[in-house]
């Protein structure tokens, strides 16, 4: 709870650095007010309380989630230094939004209250279509917005649809109330309905098949740096805050009662197969980085969405998985930054020899694309080994063997990256060493390396 | 002192390597590589005099995985080749100059390091760990550093890392279904399951992909031959002397024990398939105008026999395949050495181009048909009491076997001697060819005396690699 008002204070705090004409000072501050906010946020850790009528409710999972979300808002403001460079007068804005975006982020994972759980998805997804559309003289961004706030506009009344269905059935809002009565023999037929709209509405915002449409032109229409946000917290924030939905509201038991936790399987198992190959398959025909990484997100959320099949053991195992993937995600795009900075298209043409020109950042890269297509160390592998294991300890092994395929296919557009740092001559002169790019790259792929050697610092975080 | 130093040497090394510049990165890595060569040697004498020399520590707690490393006979022998074929390698590179060549030794040492851990360690993911980081340097040795047409080696070298790691992914599948059922990842445990017929099947089939791909077994060589030829002759050595060993070593290792059902029911299928790769690589052979090419398909030759020997489950297939793996990891880095020895002079692999080196050169002339005939496995080479070993234990299980094996070294001899004529012999070349220099004279000499030494007397390795080779039959045989 001090965490969400600390956020909030610190978001206020950024839109009057504008008054007080403190705008170069505005990136050091936030980020020392963040670290606050973690070491606040590392306090509650442990604590279970609620708040305000349980509209809040604080507990190890949303402390966990939320300090993740805090680190990738730190190394998201830290590379707006250099993004916004050439618009210094707005740099106030943007820092403060994604403030508030984190402030939204926090109250998705700690909601107690499904008033509260709406609240917060708008409070992120606003702040995401301002973001989207930030380039506000480029067409493309303002398409991107667009495309966005339509679809997303529709989710969220999708998600609503489903609260009132669900509070009919109920007749409460309260996430602890709903818990006890789902167990009931009797439950209307609206319960499962609204349940199904609910989800809907959080898959189409976790981009997974078939309700990704919007997410490649939205990540390659948007200014980069929003796409390093949607494709890291967003996604992030949006598959923690499904996984709450479903494990608070006791549906797992709710439906073996009525009969339809079967189907509910199945629908899992499809969407994430569906998700993870669709996502590789169109990921390797892609010339476009930033859309090369949606689709290799849209997989990853096939991934993630396998750990709803064995909910009552698996907040560890999700927590690990997005903490690796969000950070090899904020390592890469940190590089994609630096590399298209002047450029006006995110095309693999304009990696070509970045091993020779800059060694350090074709490292961190290829460093996070090993991660993110698994390879042993980094801790993307650890988080599909926990995760199969998981899955194959539930009995799901069809699917783990179609997870595996999936990783293999990944390795080539990761590699057609690596191959394009390595194996081309380089076609353009890169200077200037930006001190929080790189910071950022190193400190986020360090971490990804760390939570790899000893992935029980995480992975016990939640038992 | 136990076997993880020879680890921390060799990883240290490699960051060493990478600070010390591209100066003298080569001469660094040649004393670390010496280092762990070193390191290994003492540690030898340590287990011999009964030491304990094994490491186990716990590392992840759920799901249970430990840094277990395992020193016994059969582990050591092949970190003991890894140890000594690294600095071989590397000091025979000194004669090339190589961009950035701290990064070149640095990756050496940093996959030399992987693989003496996919020899030692005990605990399944940390095996498959090892297994896996080795393969990330070799990788960009070979796309970065290789020779030829650079599109046609990006495909090359993409084939085999997709090839490679889509095998390993499901023995990876395969090691997380054993631990459901073992709660553990360590061999002991993994030994003690038991599993249905079918289970096996299933788990044999997971293993046998990833060391098939590696290996290579018929029909998943294809990526071998190519990236033998464009990698650069360091990465093919590493490949071809050590990487595939890796192979070989996990089928006594791992494959065989975990499923032995399997591996009896089907054994004439595998040892088949082993044979099959065995005439394939020879006549293959035959046909090849690069010498590249030529050595790869010979490789492919020597190590389906030796992967035959293994599925005969009976110990002197396996002694032979164990022995037969050292000496032909030392013959083959021997030839491909020589390969780079004359590309450096005549600047081309084509057979055709080469001849009358030796009426320049006689010593290296001599030196080459020592390796040659090691390699046809004449009788007073190491390769010849492998070879000959495995060969005796097929015509245990089925004569027709030992038959068709043992084409090898018919035809093996055929296509040698055939190559070693137009390469050595005949007209003399219109260009000049210097006599060996020191430095390469020095690597031919210590592979030459190592065949030659252990041809005669082949005891203290048999003595080494029996008992852990019986203990793996035990469980074998144990159900």
């Amino acid at each position: 709870m001090n965490t969400l008002i600390a956020i909030t204070g610190l978001g206020i705090f950024c839109l009057l650095f504008e008054i007080l004409n403190l705008r170069k000072a505005i990136i050091p501050i936030t980020i020392l007010g963040l670290l606050g906010v973690l070491a606040l946020n590392y306090c509650e850790f442990g604590t279970e309380q609620s708040y305000y009528n349980n509209m809040i409710a604080v507990s190890k999972f949303s402390t966990a989630f939320s300090s993740l979300f805090i680190v990738l808002t730190i190394f998201l403001v830290a590379l707006s230094h250099n993004f916004y460079q050439n618009h210094p007068t707005k740099i106030s804005d943007y820092v403060a939004i994604k403030v508030f975006l984190l402030a939204g982020a926090v109250a998705m994972v700690s909601f107690g209250n499904l008033a509260m759980f709406f609240l917060g998805i708008e409070i992120l997804s606003i702040a995401l279509y301002v973001l989207a559309a930030s380039d506000r003289l480029n067409i493309k961004s303002n398409e991107a917005g667009m495309k966005y706030f339509l679809m997303g506009s529709f989710a969220s009344g999708i998600i609503l649809f489903g609260i009132c269905l669900i509070y009919g059935a109920m007749g409460t809002f309260d996430i602890t109330e709903i818990h006890e009565s789902a167990l009931s023999a009797e439950l209307p037929i609206w319960f499962p309905i609204g349940l199904i709209l609910m989800i809907i509405g959080m898959l189409f915002k976790v981009a997974a098949v078939p309700f990704h449409f919007w997410a490649p032109d939205v990540y390659e229409g948007s200014p980069a740096l929003t796409t390093a946000l949607m494709s890291t917290l967003a996604k992030v924030v949006a598959i923690a805050t499904l996984f709450k939905l479903i494990s608070g509201m006791n549906v797992i038991a709710s439906l073996e009662n009525q009969d339809l936790l079967h189907t509910f399987e199945v629908i899992v198992v499809i969407i994430s197969i569906a998700s993870m190959s669709v996502g590789n398959i169109m990921a390797l025909r892609q010339v476009n980085v930033k859309r090369m990484l949606a689709f290799s997100g849209i997989s990853h959320a096939g991934f993630m969405l396998m750990t709803l099949l064995t909910v009552s053991a698996s907040a560890g195992v999700l927590l690990y998985y997005t903490a690796a993937y969000a950070l090899a995600g904020i390592a890469a795009f940190s590089v994609i930054l630096y590399v298209c900075r002047d450029q006006d298209n995110e095309d693999i043409t304009n990696f070509h020899g970045l091993g020779k020109t800059n060694p350090l950042l074709a490292a961190v890269l290829t460093a996070s694309l090993l991660s993110m297509a698994g390879i042993p160390i980094f801790s993307g592998f650890f988080a599909k080994l926990f995760l199969f294991n998981q899955t194959i300890q539930a009995g799901y092994i069809g699917l783990v063997i179609v997870a595996v395929i999936n990783s293999i296919i990944s390795v080539g557009y990761y590699f057609k990256l690596i191959i394009a740092m390595y194996s081309k001559e380089p076609n353009q002169e890169r200077t200037g060493r930006p001190f929080l790019i790189y910071a950022t790259a190193v400190v986020s792929i360090v971490l990804n390396i760390a939570l790899g050697l000893f992935p029980s610092l995480v992975l016990d975080l939640l038992k | 002192m136990n076997v993880s130093t020879i680890l921390i040497i060799l990883l240290i090394g490699a960051f060493a390597t990478y600070f010390s510049g591209d100066k003298l990165a080569s001469k660094v890595a040649l004393l670390f590589s010496l280092a762990a060569l070193g390191c290994s040697i003492v540690l030898l004498n340590n287990y011999n005099a009964g030491e304990n020399i094994s490491v186990i520590n716990s590392w992840i707690t759920q799901p249970k995985i430990s840094f277990a490393l395992n020193a016994d006979g059969l582990g050591l022998a092949m970190v003991l080749l890894t140890a000594a074929l690294t600095p071989i390698i590397i000091f025979s590179s000194f004669g090339n100059e190589y961009k950035n060549s701290k990064n070149f030794y640095a990756l050496i040492l940093f996959m030399s390091f992987a693989m003496t851990g996919t020899f030692l360690a005990s605990d399944g993911l940390l095996y498959y760990i090892f297994w896996e980081l080795a393969l990330i340097p070799i990788y960009f040795i070979a796309l970065i550093w290789g020779n030829g047409d650079a599109e046609e080696r990006r495909k090359a070298v993409i084939k085999f890392f997709i090839y490679t790691l889509a095998g390993s992914l499901f023995m990876l599948t395969a090691f997380i279904y054993l631990y459901q059922k073992a709660g553990s990842f360590l061999i002991e445990d993994l030994y003690k399951v038991n599993l249905s017929a079918c289970e096996q099947f299933w788990i044999f089939l997971a293993f046998f992909l990833a060391y098939a791909i590696k290996i290579p077994i018929i029909p998943f060589h294809t990526w071998q031959a190519n990236v033998y030829q464009k990698a650069p002759t360091v990465g093919t050595m590493l490949l071809s002397g050590i990487m595939l060993k890796m192979g070989l070593y996990s089928v006594l290792r791992w494959q065989l024990p975990l499923a032995p059902i399997a591996a009896k029911e089907y054994m004439y299928i595998f040892i088949a398939l082993g044979i099959a790769g065995v005439i394939y690589g020879s006549i293959v052979a035959l046909r090849q105008k690069d010498l590249k090419k030529l050595l790869a398909y010979s490789s492919l030759a020597h190590v389906g026999l030796i992967a035959a020997g293994s599925y005969t489950l009976t110990l002197d297939g396996f002694r032979g395949a164990v022995m037969q793996m050292i000496a032909h990891g030392f013959v083959v880095v021997g030839l491909f050495f020589a390969a780079e020895v004359i590309f450096r002079r005549y600047e081309t692999r084509e057979i055709e181009e080469m001849g009358g080196i030796r009426a320049q050169s006689p010593k290296f002339t001599s030196m080459f048909l020592i390796l040659v005939l090691a390699s046809v496995a004449l009788p007073s080479t190491f390769n010849f009491v492998g070879e000959f070993t495995v060969l005796y234990s097929l015509s245990q299980v089925n004569i027709w076997f030992a038959i068709l094996g043992g084409t090898t070294i018919i035809l093996g001899a055929y296509y040698m001697l055939r190559m070693f004529q137009h390469v050595m012999l005949g007209e003399t070349n219109s260009k000049a060819f210097a006599d060996v220099t020191l430095n390469e004279g020095i690597s031919f000499a210590v592979i030459i005396a190592v065949l030659l030494f252990f041809g005669f007397y082949p005891k203290p390795i048999t003595d080494l690699i029996t008992p852990s080779l019986e203990n793996i039959l035990q469980v074998i045989n144990k159900n």
